[in-house]
């Protein structure tokens, strides 16, 4: 078994939740949710042996680096981090019907992964030889999936909101209060997991290059999306935001969030070019 | 009434200093205008942009200061509102919530109570003193210690937890404000610059990006090695190494450091970064040159000239690559018969000696040895204020995770006599998660309800 048959294995599973939780969407049926979910359970297993494994077959070639160093490594850790989020999630509210909105970002990021990008294991340059990389990709994929999880939970919102919600198809949605506070509380948790991506970001510039920022248009981005997630908590803590406003500055901060991970690289030109 | 217009004024000014909605308005701003500079490439030749964007718009983008936007004076402008908002904003509310936090009401009225989250109102037929025992016990194992105050013939119990957690939203706020002060003590006491030292040298002096005169290091840097490495058969390189030692006042103080890309070297608070390299000057070379069916005799040259064969011809290296083809070292050569003709030119390689015999010319070349005297470009950074930024990043990041996780919680208690038992009335508040707060006061009420309708003498 290689690490590629793995990823290979997680994207299947992760389809099949899907389905599954959109299924339940239309069916209703709690069979089908916990089903959903054990699929979910053993996607995300799947996925952590795959990078595990990633991890050992870079080993055995001889590079110690751990495996979140291009584009494809990048993609499956953020496909895990948003099964981490989410599950996390699931075990607090255990709202099924989240699942069709939040499964389908990690099954299109392996999907792309699989089909689309180089999987081979390459040794680092050195400009990227440094645990500090490591620090910094952890942290900010699981920022970035934390927003993913807020991003699907604003749009089950916009689409329940002002909707009779005691019979027909949007019933089994949570209330919009929970969906609200699925959204915020994501957010509380990818803010200041953003945070430290940019700090150990910086760190990490500032220990290899001598200038801890120097407005590089992947670093710009960053702190575009932490301003506008500090705008939504401070509009959140003392305005009172919540709701309609607060969902679609949610799905608009994913939206910039998205463009930084992957708009600068393919748009824009600057440091991080995922070693092209 | 002149004076009453004056201060509505600066009260007017003062509140819009304060405002969440100015806070709300430089976040933006800032996020916008900051795409900007993402989009138009920053800092580069004149040129470049007349060439893309054409005369009349570069002169646009001068005017504006666009292509350095992120030093120019409507963007550090900004910056600065964002400082004077967040400086405002403590100062108005910070003594506010010391005095809330130092004197919290201590005798609650009945109609404060009913604003409370999760207020109650318990009889029970205990003595308000036994009550009071109780529930000051019972505060003191389940939530913090309770203070106890007797006004009008009421007991009154307060306990809080967590006052302190109030501030780290000033701690996170404040953070902000300490990066920038490290920006600034940077940019004041610090400096960045580049040197080039070939191999074997030394230099007491760097250049600062953009000025003419160098700048005194105070001490000598001398590189004793540079090297590139690549990983086995590829043109991927591997490491990027210099080796390095500092003289200070004629000793040497470190000695044979070596730097790599992500490993720098630190002397009296400058740092030197490996960054870029390159070729000063002629390569030597040392080669074994066999006649065909004579043996061999070691010839050293250097890179460009025409080196005397026996024959009468010559030959002459013109070309040396670090990693041939997966085949490691090699030079590429040619030789020149004795009446001048220039012959084709071929590869020999240093880890395979035997190699070139095989192309069957009348010398076969090993190739031994091969200097190429090298520079190695180091990026020289001294910033002071360095340390005064990790701490704000430091605050940023645990204050805000306190402002967002901790909780001030309090709980009021009023103990009122009523014929021989007691009127209780209970309440609190928090400044976050008050959902979490809703489900432990419920708790927290069943086991006051079982308390208190314990019977008397009993726990
Ligand atoms: C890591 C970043 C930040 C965090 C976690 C944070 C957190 C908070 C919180 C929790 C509040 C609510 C205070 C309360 O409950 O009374 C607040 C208020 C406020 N924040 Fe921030 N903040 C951050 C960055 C900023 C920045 C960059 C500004 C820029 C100007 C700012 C300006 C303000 C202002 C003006 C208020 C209202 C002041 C008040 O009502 O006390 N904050 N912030």
């Amino acid at each position: 078994m290689t690490s590629v048959q793995l990823f290979n294995l997680t994207t299947i599973g992760y389809f099949v939740a899907m389905i599954l939780f959109i299924a339940y969407l239309v069916t209703r049926s709690r069979i089908i949710a916990l089903t959903a979910t054990i699929v979910a359970w053993v996607g995300f297993a799947t996925n952590t042996a795959a990078i595990t494994l990633r991890w050992f077959e870079g080993r055995a070639m001889g590079y110690s680096q751990a495996p979140l160093s291009n584009l494809y490594e990048s993609i499956v850790f953020f496909a895990w981090s948003i099964l981490f989020i989410y599950l996390l999630m699931d075990l607090k509210y255990r709202q099924r019907a989240v699942g069709a909105f939040v499964m389908p970002f990690a099954f299109l990021g392996m999907t792309w992964a699989q089909l689309g990008l180089n999987d081979a294991i390459e040794p680092l340059v050195p400009a990227l030889q440094s645990n500090w990389l490591t620090y910094h990709v952890i942290t900010c994929f699981l920022g970035y999936a934390a927003f993913a999880v807020a991003c699907g939970a604003s749009i089950m919102y916009l689409l329940i909101v002002n909707k009779n919600q005691e019979s027909g198809f949007f019933s089994i949605f949570p209330s919009s209060k929970v969906l609200d506070d699925i959204n915020y509380k994501s957010i509380m948790i990818g803010f200041p997991l953003l945070t430290l991506g940019i700090v150990t970001g910086a760190a990490w510039a500032n220990y290899a290059w001598g200038t801890y920022w120097s407005w590089d248009p992947k670093e710009t981005w960053s702190l575009i999306v932490w301003f506008i997630y500090a705008a939504f908590l401070h509009a959140r803590f003392t305005r009172g935001w919540a709701g309609k406003r607060a969902a679609w500055l949610s799905i608009f901060g994913f939206a910039a969030t998205i463009f930084c991970y992957l708009g600068v690289n393919l748009v824009l030109s600057g440091l991080h070019s995922y070693g092209s | 009434m002149a004076n009453q217009k004056e201060t509505t004024f600066a009260k007017k000014v003062a509140d819009f200093f304060c405002s969440l909605k100015l806070t709300i308005f430089c976040l933006i701003s800032l996020a916008v205008t900051s795409i900007i500079g993402t989009v138009i490439q920053q800092n580069k030749p004149r040129g470049e942009y007349v060439q893309v964007y054409g005369e009349n718009l570069t002169n646009v983008f001068e005017k504006l200061q666009i292509i350095d936007m992120y030093h120019a004076w409507w963007f550090l402008g900004l910056l600065f509102l964002f400082c004077v908002n967040l400086i405002s904003c403590s100062i108005k509310r910070l003594p506010q919530i010391i005095t809330s936090v130092n004197n919290p009401p201590l005798t609650p009225d009945e109609s404060y109570f009913k604003s409370l989250t999760g207020a109650k109102t318990f009889d029970s037929k205990l003595p308000p003193d036994q009550a009071r025992e109780r529930l000051s016990n019972l505060l003191g194992e389940r939530f913090a210690k309770a203070k106890t105050t007797k006004a009008d013939g009421t007991i009154h119990l307060f306990a809080q937890k967590m006052p302190w957690a109030r501030f780290s939203v000033y701690v996170t706020h404040f953070s902000i404000l300490l990066i920038f002060v490290g920006a600034i003590i940077g940019n004041i006491w610090g400096f960045k610059a580049y040197v080039n030292i070939v191999e074997g040298t030394s230099v007491d002096q760097v250049w600062k990006q953009g000025e003419k005169n160098p700048l005194k290091l105070g001490f000598e840097v001398r590189c004793d090695d540079f090297s590139v490495t690549f990983y086995e058969g590829g043109q991927r390189p591997k490491e990027f190494a210099s080796v390095l030692d500092v003289i200070d006042n004629g000793q040497e103080v470190i000695s044979n450091r070596k730097i790599v890309v992500n490993d720098p070297l630190s002397y009296k608070g400058i740092t030197f970064y490996q960054s870029s390299y390159g070729s000063a000057g002629a390569a030597t070379f040392k080669m074994r040159v066999t006649p065909k069916g004579g043996s061999g005799r070691i010839v050293t040259g250097q890179e460009g000239d025409h080196i005397p064969l026996p024959n009468g011809g010559s030959f002459a290296v013109n070309g040396y690559a670090a990693e041939y083809q997966g085949f490691g070292p090699a030079v590429q050569m040619h030789v020149n018969t004795p009446d001048g003709k220039h012959g084709n030119p071929f590869v020999v390689f240093q880890r395979h000696p035997e190699f070139d015999a095989r192309r069957g010319g009348d010398y076969a070349f090993a190739l031994l040895e091969y200097n190429e005297l090298q520079y190695t470009g180091l990026q020289v950074k001294k910033d002071p204020g360095v340390w005064v930024v990790w701490t704000g990043c430091f605050l940023m990041i645990f204050g805000s995770m306190a402002a967002f996780m901790l909780a001030h919680r309090r709980i009021w208690i009023a103990i009122v006599a009523r014929g021989n038992g007691c009127t209780v009335r209970f309440g609190g508040t928090t400044h976050r998660n008050r959902a979490a707060f809703d489900l432990y006061l419920d708790e927290l009420t069943t086991e006051i309800e079982s308390t208190l309708n314990a019977p008397a003498g009993e726990k």
